[in-house]
């Protein structure tokens, strides 16, 4: 009885230090990928990133005038972008596509023109 | 009368439409104790008083001033008259800004009707907080009583991320708890409170708060504006009605890559363009509802 339950603990060490060398070689192998993006009235610059999926992404945003925003909805990711400070996201895109993202703090006449598009590659 | 969500539609005339707008729950031998009679009130949106493509839209001058005359030259004229936010177009001139208030202030008085309801877009206000707003039309969210029917302004442009805010959600529940959940409610707001298409900013980032206030009232209709078209929705039993714009319509959710105003058509002038009717009835819960266009009156 006793040498099957170390037997059995034995698997379950093995079983569980598979899959956490899996999971750390994994993240080991997919470093983030940093993107940085200046909005200013009523642009981003770039409008247009490729990111791969599953792969992390830090996204650094800053602005050169005024208070806006970054929503991209279908990610689920928003910030607001203070000027002087650098406002970072983190996500993975879980799937490919491309998903439009915008200014959603109104920030004048071309406001309504201020998007770009994050484009996720297999 | 109850009125099926499938049927929700009666159209009817050419140029303008007739429905019916609500939930359909009636409340039948209440209306003399609420204090209800008939009326009739006339909802403009989007006029953007101070837009001046000429490519998008030629009589940009004399759009809302057609449309003026047309509600002067109503046999029986409305009770009120409510804008729906973005009467201005925005402008980053503080100048500017108080200069086209008070222009489209000037010239909505010459509506027959004197009795006037403005609330903000946030073509009017985001750029301040409302500040040139409140020096020229008063406060940007407020309530009224109109022959037994409850009306609440709501304000969801003036703060930067066009939400509603804590503080206000927090005056609107305080609001809601004056009144008895079978009270007919009329709630404007300028953008939608749902999410309509997020991807175009049709939103309202704190909307939510609102609907869950208004659930448990039974005869509640949201009337807005903002996406410069009709535009009819549920969340639960509460129904979401945008107006069309008056300056430019926009493309349906979703239907073109980019957001941006419908051209204008020579061969169709002004199509898109309009305000509506909305007759409360006594007896009936819902509100019967006309759909103008510019031209066809």
């Amino acid at each position: 009885m006793k040498s099957q339950r170390c037997f059995f603990a034995l698997i379950v060490f093995f079983v569980m230090s598979a899959l956490i060398f899996t999971v750390t070689s994994s993240f080991a192998e997919q470093p983030e990928q940093v993107i940085k993006i200046t909005a200013k009235k009523f642009e981003y610059t770039p409008n247009e990133i490729r990111v791969k999926k599953g792969v992390p992404v830090v996204l650094e945003l800053t602005s050169s005038d005024r208070l806006h925003g970054f929503n991209c909805p279908e990610l689920g990711i928003r910030s607001d972008i203070n000027p002087g400070k650098i406002a970072r996201v983190r996500f993975t895109p879980p799937r490919s596509g491309t998903f439009v993202f915008f200014c959603d703090i109104f920030c004048g006449e071309g406001h309504e023109d201020m998007s770009g598009k994050i484009i996720v590659e297999k | 009368m109850y009125i099926d969500r499938r049927d929700f539609f009666k159209l009817t005339g050419i140029g303008t439409a007739m429905f019916v707008l609500g939930q359909g729950t009636s409340v039948f031998g209440a209306d003399e104790k609420m204090g209800r009679k008939d009326f009739m009130f006339v909802q403009f949106s989007d006029t953007h008083w101070g837009f001046n493509d000429h490519k998008i839209n030629p009589d940009f001058a004399g759009t809302l001033k057609k449309s003026i005359e047309a509600v002067n030259s109503m046999r029986s004229q409305p009770d009120f008259v409510m804008f729906t936010g973005d009467l201005t177009h925005t402008t980053e001139d503080p100048k500017e800004r108080r200069k086209r208030l008070t222009e489209f202030r000037d010239l909505i008085k010459t509506l027959k009707v004197k009795n006037i309801k403005v609330m903000p877009g946030e073509h009017d206000a985001a750029l301040d907080n409302a500040e040139a707003y409140k020096e020229i039309f008063g406060e940007t969210h407020y309530t009224f009583q109109h022959k037994g029917v409850n009306f609440i302004v709501l304000d969801n442009v003036s703060e930067p991320g066009s939400s509603i805010g804590d503080g206000q959600v927090q005056w609107l529940a305080a609001e809601l708890k004056n009144l008895d959940h079978d009270s007919r409610v009329i709630v404007f707001t300028h953008r939608p409170l749902f999410d309509l298409y997020p991807q175009w900013d049709w939103f309202t980032r704190d909307g939510s708060k609102a609907i869950e206030l208004f659930m448990p009232f039974k005869n509640l209709t949201v009337l807005y504006g903002h996406i410069h078209q009709e535009h009819h929705y549920f969340t639960g039993h509460i129904p979401h009605h945008a107006a069309k714009g008056m300056m430019f319509p926009l493309p349906a959710p979703g239907s073109v890559p980019k957001k941006a105003p419908v051209a204008w058509n020579p061969s169709q002038p002004y199509k898109g363009l309009g305000y509506r009717r909305l007759d409360a009835k006594a007896k009936k819960a819902e509100l019967e509802v006309t759909e103008y266009s510019v031209q066809g009156v």
